[in-house]
Parts: structure tokens; sequence; C-alpha cells
């Protein structure tokens, strides 16, 4: 019986002490005509060694491909103690730090956690995580909405070059609560937003404006002025940043006079594996005059009955488990061990580290741009960018790059769907992970994958610039 | 001590980073959009990192290293393949942007889980999506919403919840825009009927159970209680909160509930992780079907692929940029291969097994059950009202000196209706001796109780704090460390 202790005269012992006869009996509340048939969908019990040949089969299948496909998750390297640490049993087994006495480890590496967060963000306080990037940015006008004390609208400007599974998200959680996402469109030929795109905003009472930095074609926003602006028209800032680029970028808590006031973000390439796109972790920080409209949990540092340091869940009333209908957000569990693995990643890369992969990310990129652009592919913005870059062809792009998926290389994520004015659209990612030899191989089989299409007498429509 | 301050200007973990990179690189970027200093992040040693985070996670309780009898938790072994086989760098290495083409091994797990938890729900159609239970409960409410706003029937404003109830219950249904109606609990533990009776109506939109409810018993009158909300034209919210005691006994969907979210960091055991992450499956009957969250994992004859909006077009929408807590399912998928049929039956046999052992030994030690007619399932609740009234001790000083015997403390003050409760869930992956050696704590407490009743009050005694000043944690607010501060 896997995973159940019990001996046969366990079970007859516990039995008699219950005065039961058989296990069965236990479920004698249960109404009879409610019992379960057989499960016959579920297969017979595998060992462990059956399962592991069976999923070592299976992860051999998704093989380990050459990627350059970032679009909001980033392949980084993890020093191998970050998750050595992060699954010894003590973390990895461990429940919810409600019992503040015996969890102390987990609640001191979330105020560490903290720390961190706000350091890089140059924020003030941070929460103990929310899912993911995306519910991170649905929680963030839920509370942008609740804090802006001067507004009274539900309404907040979200540019479209946000990242749209983002946008997907928002709208799913925040729309049954009556919150209206206006769509910003983003600039022709530099891809980022402009004062001009706000001119017919302002003066209207708007909750706030959400600020991507990079955004998601990688393109650099003018956040100074865009903060400026939202701060004179009444809005409060939402930023959405990558936490790798605020190492090299300035960040958000210094944005404008007065700098965004609550920051969100994927917190993925600070450790965690892409891993199909979970688990990762949402980040959260904001100015402390708003910390009572943050949603999640927060860890404080206080002392006990013999005044030693320690540190507890704090700010509870917040929180569902207390307040019920009234709380700020129905999360509970949120992503603590991916907090676990981010912090012990960010001790251990340290700032100097982070800016380094940052600068070499972004140098691979500017590489791997300049090597594959030509008469057929070219970058489409004209604005400065980091780390990622739109690409346009005048070639069909999924005829034009499927066989560099033969020689299991990932080129890149199509655009078309999403932002079908685009046309033909690649965004393209290199991280510190890819060697010159990996910008030789893309730009060698996309050399050949080019010379197939165009000799073979495919419409080709003028270059682009 | 923090890792701040083991930190020296100039220290680094030297084989962490790229060796080679100058500003040179980002001539390229506009010097105003540049950061003009390093973030405040400790200068420490790889052999310091990996000190440090070592010894903190000494300084906490785990599963594998104490017995967690948690009401409503389900802290049952996590299985150490689990962990190592979802970990396969094949799988870690997926973008979640690859082609499908590229992702058959994960996703054809991911589909027979979908499959797997069906069957154990009886539910017509499972999504993965959610990342945690309360996400699963948004789903499943915000689906209830879209069902009835497709029928153009937008008068029921109000979603019926236990007094009983998880706070994310009422939290939830608020963040769908409902009003939350409480309704009360009877003597016996089950849902008040009558009170139900009177607050169903044409404005009940639906209502969130939890059976076993949290109060650990079973809700025998279910099926009327279906036939109540479901007459008025309401729907069945099933919190999967409490799924491990009926798992391959009874089926939600066999009860008559329309939508379920499971937590399969509890019943599929996959790790809490301190607080993390879990997943939140969402299960539907075929109504609800056309409204459940993207993306689902489909499966052509030939290949599995994404389901997204195209295929779902009323699909209330993403709940995340990519998939869920993809890796978290991947571990429920291996926990659910292992169990296999059998052992599914078995999870809900053992620890009901397990809690009713539990129950009737602290019974005739001379604890008080808040309802003690009843049979537990796999959880049951202590009331120390008495030894309030009597020594004025409370619940939280009995689980603060659990500590020191080195068990868990079982929950507390929760479900709130009842005065001084320990809610007690010892799950079945507990050996009997281990049950002994806390009914035997609990005893040896229930004495000091009445002879050194401030051994009690005063603890823990062997933690590595004492107990903290959590009114002087909220009005002082220390959130984050500061270079000389």
């Amino acid at each position: 019986m896997p995973f159940i202790p019990h001996t046969e005269q366990d079970v007859q012992d516990m039995l008699e002490v219950i005065g039961a006869s058989d296990i069965e009996q236990l479920f004698d509340e249960i109404p009879a005509n409610l019992r379960s048939r057989k499960l016959e969908a579920v297969p017979d019990a595998m060992s462990e060694q059956e399962i592991s040949r069976l999923m070592r089969a299976r992860a051999a299948q998704d093989g380990q491909p050459l990627c350059f496909i970032g679009a909001g998750a980033y392949e980084h390297h993890i020093p191998a103690a970050v998750w050595e640490i992060t699954t010894r049993g003590e973390f990895y087994s461990a429940y919810t730090p409600y019992q503040a006495e015996a969890s102390q480890g987990t609640l001191q590496l979330i105020y560490e956690f903290q720390s961190m967060m706000t350091a890089l963000m140059g924020m003030e306080v941070s929460n103990a995580s929310l899912y993911d990037g995306a519910s991170a940015l649905a929680e963030a006008m839920l509370m942008a909405v609740r804090a802006n004390r001067k507004s009274k609208s539900r309404r907040i400007l979200v540019p479209s070059n946000v990242h749209p599974a983002y946008r997907k998200t928002a709208r799913t959680i925040v729309n049954n609560q009556g919150i209206e996402d206006l769509v910003l469109p983003y600039d022709e030929s530099g891809g980022h937003v402009t004062l001009d795109s706000l001119a017919q905003y302002e003066g209207e009472d708007i909750a706030a404006l959400v600020i991507s930095q990079p955004n998601f074609f990688g393109v650099l926003e003018e956040v100074d002025a865009l903060t400026d602006w939202a701060h004179a028209n009444g809005a409060l800032v939402i930023a959405v940043v990558n936490p790798i680029a605020m190492a090299l970028l300035k960040p958000p808590g210094r944005w404008g006079a007065e700098g965004a006031d609550i920051v969100v973000g994927e917190g993925q390439p600070l450790g965690i594996p892409l891993s199909s796109g979970g688990p990762y972790f949402g980040f959260m920080c904001t100015k402390q005059a708003h910390v009572r409209q943050m949603p999640g949990r927060i860890v404080g540092r206080t002392v006990d009955r013999d005044g030693r340091v320690g540190y507890t869940l704090t700010l509870q009333a917040r929180e569902q488990h207390i307040r019920r209908s009234k709380a700020t957000s129905n999360i509970c569990t949120n992503q603590g061990l991916m907090v676990t693995a981010a912090t012990i990643h960010m001790a251990m890369v340290g700032a100097e580290g982070l800016r380094r992969v940052a600068l070499t990310s972004h140098a691979r990129t500017r590489k791997l741009v300049e090597q594959i652009s030509g008469e057929h592919l070219g970058p489409r913005f004209n604005r400065p960018y980091f780390h990622e870059v739109v690409l346009t062809s005048s070639l069909p792009l999924k005829r034009l790059l499927r066989p560099l998926y033969a020689q299991n290389l990932q080129p890149g994520y199509v655009l078309n769907d999403d932002y079908p004015e685009l046309g033909e659209a690649l965004l393209v990612c290199a991280t510190e992970t890819k060697s010159d030899a990996d910008l030789d191989f893309y730009r060698d089989h996309l050399a050949r994958a080019i010379a197939a299409q165009t000799a073979a007498g495919c419409p080709v429509k003028p270059t682009m610039a | 001590m923090l890792i701040f301050e083991h930190s020296r200007p100039g220290r680094r973990a030297w084989a962490q980073a790229p060796q080679q990179a100058d500003m040179d690189a980002a001539d390229d970027l506009p010097q105003e959009l540049l950061r003009d200093d390093l973030p405040a992040l400790p200068e420490v040693s790889e052999m310091q990192v990996v000190r440090h985070y070592t010894r903190l996670s000494q300084k906490n309780f785990s599963i594998d290293t104490q017995f967690y009898p948690l009401g409503s938790c389900t802290m049952k072994y996590n299985p150490r393949a689990c962990n190592t086989l979802a970990m396969l760098p094949g799988f870690l290495a997926r973008h979640p942007l690859a082609p499908a083409s590229a992702g058959q091994g994960t996703l054809t797990c991911l589909f027979e889980l979908q499959e797997m938890l069906k069957e154990v729900t009886g539910m017509q159609a499972v999504s993965l999506a959610p990342a945690a239970g309360a996400q699963g409960e948004f789903a499943g409410v915000a689906m209830i919403r879209a069902y009835h706003d497709a029928r153009g029937d937008t008068e029921r404003t109000e979603i019926l919840v236990p007094d009983a109830a998880h706070g994310t219950n009422p939290a939830t249904a608020t963040m769908c825009g409902y009003k939350v109606r409480e309704i009360p609990t009877d003597e016996v533990g089950d849902v008040d009927f009558e009170a139900l009776r009177k607050a169903v109506g044409s404005h009940t939109a639906g209502i969130m159970l939890t059976n076993p409810s949290t109060l650990g018993v079973f809700e025998r009158r279910i099926k009327e209680i279906a036939g109540i909300v479901h007459d008025a034209g309401g729907l069945l919210y099933y919190d999967g909160a409490n799924l491990n005691a009926i798992l391959g006994k009874v089926r939600p969907g066999d009860m008559g509930f329309d939508v379920i979210h499971m937590n399969l960091h509890k019943t599929f055991s996959t790790p809490h992780g301190g607080g993390g992450p879990g997943a939140g499956p969402v299960g539907v009957s075929a109504r609800l079907e056309p409204f459940l969250p993207i993306p689902l994992v489909g499966y052509d004859g030939d290949e599995y692929h994404w389901v997204t909006e195209r295929e779902r077009p009323q699909s209330i929408g993403r709940l995340s940029a990519f998939m869920g807590n993809a890796g978290v399912l991947m571990r429920a998928y291996i926990y659910a291969r292992m169990l296999g049929r059998e052992g599914m039956n078995r999870v809900a046999e053992y620890a009901t097994l397990n809690a009713n052992y539990l129950m009737k030994r602290l019974e005739n030690a001379g604890f008080d059950l808040a309802f003690p007619t009843r049979r537990a399932t796999h959880e049951f609740i202590v009331t120390l009202k008495r030894q309030k009234q009597q020594q004025n001790i409370t619940a939280m000083d009995f689980a603060k000196r659990l500590l020191d015997f080195g068990f868990h403390a079982p929950t507390t003050y929760f479900p709130l209706l009842v005065p001084e409760c320990l809610l007690i869930e010892p799950t079945e992956t507990e050996s009997r001796e281990e049950l002994d050696g806390f009914v035997e704590a609990m005893i040896k407490i229930l004495e000091e109780a009445e002879q050194t009743p401030d051994l009690l009050r005063e603890a823990p005694h062997t933690q590595p704090v004492r107990r903290l000043d959590e009114v002087r944690a909220a009005r002082e607010l220390d959130l984050r460390w500061v270079a000389g501060g």
C-alpha cells in the first residue's frame, strides 16, 4: 500500500478502539445511494521504478531545445545550490508559517525576500508573492482602485504593448468587479507608449496607468514622463517590470518625480526553471502609504517575550481568513517555495551578478539581431530595447521557421496571432545562456531556410527597414 | 542573523555570474533610463549562502521532520519521487510558448491527469489552469456567473455560504461581484435546513459547500440541499478542501455538484512549500463545460495540444500568463499514478481510520468533542471550552505547548463557530505509533493544564523564539532590512 504504514494488526487494534467491525463501517454516514462505483478510468498502481521509467521517457520526448523564446519567461543560469536547498524537506514540506515559533526559517527567509525585492524595485514594501506576473497585474489593478483616494473611477489605462496574456488574465479577474481596462495604442514606429496617446484622457478620472518596462516587445518606455503624466492626472502608476532588468534600468520607485505606486512582475527570471509555465511567482511592491491595501501575505520583524528578534505574518486583518468577504483578495496559498528559490538565487548571484546577467543577456540579443537581420528579416521598432526584440519578415514565418524546429532550435515567439497588424513578426531573446556557437547555429540555419524559401519562388514582399 | 548581516563589500559567489560584462554592452540605452547604483542585495560567498539558508531551514517544522495534525490542510507525506521526476531536465527546460509538438511528454501527463481527476470527482470536464485553491474557487464562481449571464439570468446577485466555510469562499464570492449570505449550522454540524430553505430564491446564484464540512462531518442531506438550490435555479459549488476524506468513496458529481475545485497540494500530496505553490484544478458538470478556464489540454487522437479561446469562445478566460502551476500538476500526476485505482480508495479509508482512532483515544482521555454523536471523517474537532472556563487555558496555549513536544499544532480557532477548537487531521500516511505519541502528549498537556498551567501559557519553550509580539509587529511595521537602519 503506497505511503500507508498500517499493518493488518494495526488496523484490527485501531478498529477495536473505535468500536467498528471494519473500515467500511466508518463511512456509514454517507448515504448508500451516493457511494462510488469502481474508478474505471484510473489505471493500476505503478511502483517507483515503473513511474520513473515512464517519466524519463516522457521528459526525453520534450527534449532540451536551443530556445530563443522569451515573451515573459526567460532561461537563465540557476546555481546548483538554489534547488538543492529549496527542496530540503524543511522548506519543501513545511506548511504556511501560521505557527510563527515553528516556522522561523520560512518567515525570516520571506523577510529577506521582501528586503531584496524592495531594494531591487526601489520601493518601500513588498508582499510574500502572488501566483504569477499576470495574476499579479490583476491584483494590482484591483488594489489601485481601492488605494486611489483621489479617484472614483474604475477605469485603468492598459497599453496594448503589455504582455497579451497578462491583459487577458487581468480581464478575467477584474471584470467581474466592474473594473474596465482602456486599451492604449503603442507608437507605430517606436513600439512604446507616447504622451500623445494619453492626451485624449487628460482631465478624465482614471484610477491608474499601467507601464511595462521593458514592454512585451522588449522596447523601453519613457517611464519618467509617463509616470509624471499619470500623477498630474490623479492616476496611480502600476509598473510591470522584469526583475533582472531592474539591476540595470532605473527602478520603478524612481520613475518621475514621485515613483510608481504599485510594482508587479514575473519573478521567474530569479532562479525559477521554465517548466512549461509554472510554478513561477508574481511579486508585488508598493509605497508604505498603500500597505494596508496590498493583497497577499506580509512578514514583519518583531520581538518575542524575552526580547529576542523574531518574524511573523503581519497585517493579517487584510486577509480572507480574518476578514472573509471584506478581504483585499481571496488569495491564501501563494508561491512560497518559489520565493525560497528566488531569495537564495538573489543572495547567491548578488546585485553585481544580476547586473552582469542583464548586461550579458542584452549583449547576446544585440549580437543575435545583428547576425540574423538582413534582406528578409529586421527589427520592427526604432526605440531602444532590453534583451528582446521584434523582428519582422517579408517571408511567411511559420513556413520559414519550420526547418529550424527540426534542428531542435526554437527561434522565437511568432506574434501573428497576438498582433496581426505587425504582419510576419517574431519576438526573439537571447540570454546569457547562449554562446557564440549557439548564435552562429541560429544564423546559419536561418540563412539556409531563407535561401530555401526564396529559391523556391515564394512570394517576396518589399524588404523591411 | 540576516543574510544582509553577512555581507561585505566586494565579496561574491564568483562562479555564479557571467565573467565578462561591462557597461559598453548597454551603450545603446539612454542614460536617463539606466540605474545609477546597484540594488542593496547582500554581498556574500557561495558557502555563506548555503550555510545561512540550510540553517534557516532547520528552524522550520515540516512533514519530513514532524507530525502535522493540521485540520483542513491534509499534511500528508510528499513522496520524494514526485519531486525528482517532475524536475527531470526535459520537463524543466520546456518553454511555455514552445510549440505543443515539442512538449508531448508534458502534455500527455497533463491530459491523463485531467482524465483521472474527472473520474475521481465524477465531473464532466476538468481544467488544470487555476494556480491554487482560491484561484480554483474564483474560476468556479466566475463560471457560475458566466452561466447565468449567458442565459440572460442577471437577477441572481447572491451566493450562499455556510458559516463554517473557509474564508476564501466569501472572499471569492465578493471578487466575482456577488453578495454573500451566510447560512447557519445546526447543533450536530449539518447545514441548518430551514435557514437554507428561507434563504434560497430567485436571487440565488449558487451555494458554496465543503463536504465533509470543515466541522469534520459529512453533510448527510446533501441530495436534498442540491434539490432545493437547483429547483430555485441556483448552482452548487464544491470546495474540494476536504476531498481526501472521500477519495474513491463518494464523488462530488454524484452528490449533485455543478462545479468543484480540488487542492492538489492536499489530496494529491504536492508539497505545501511553506505556503505554496499549490494547484486548484476545477471540474464541472456538462452545462458549465463551455466556461472552463483556459488553457485545457486536448487530444485529437494523434497529438496533444493546448485548448485556447479559439476552441472555447465562452471560456471565462485565462488565470495566469501560461499554464498555472504546471510543475505542481506533474507532481500530482506522478502521485496519482503511484496510487492507482486501489490506492485512491485507500487514501480515504486510512485517513478516516486514523481520524476516528485519534478521536476515540482523545475522547477516552477526557477531551470534549465538538460533535460527539458524529463519525469523524478525515478530521474532527476537540473543543477546550471547558478548560478555558475552568483553568483559563486557551486552544492557543495548548497549540503552542504541543510544539514543545515536537508536534505541529492542529488548526486552531477555525472553524470560527466552535469555541476554543482544535481541528485535527492526521492523514493516512501517519503510523499508529505516531498517533499514540500525539495522544500521550495531549494527555500530558492536559495534566499540566491543571498542575502547572503557566507551562502552557508561556509555551513554547523549546523553539528558536517564544511567543512573538504580534501587536508590535502590526503597529511598528518593520517589513524590510535597511542598511544602517
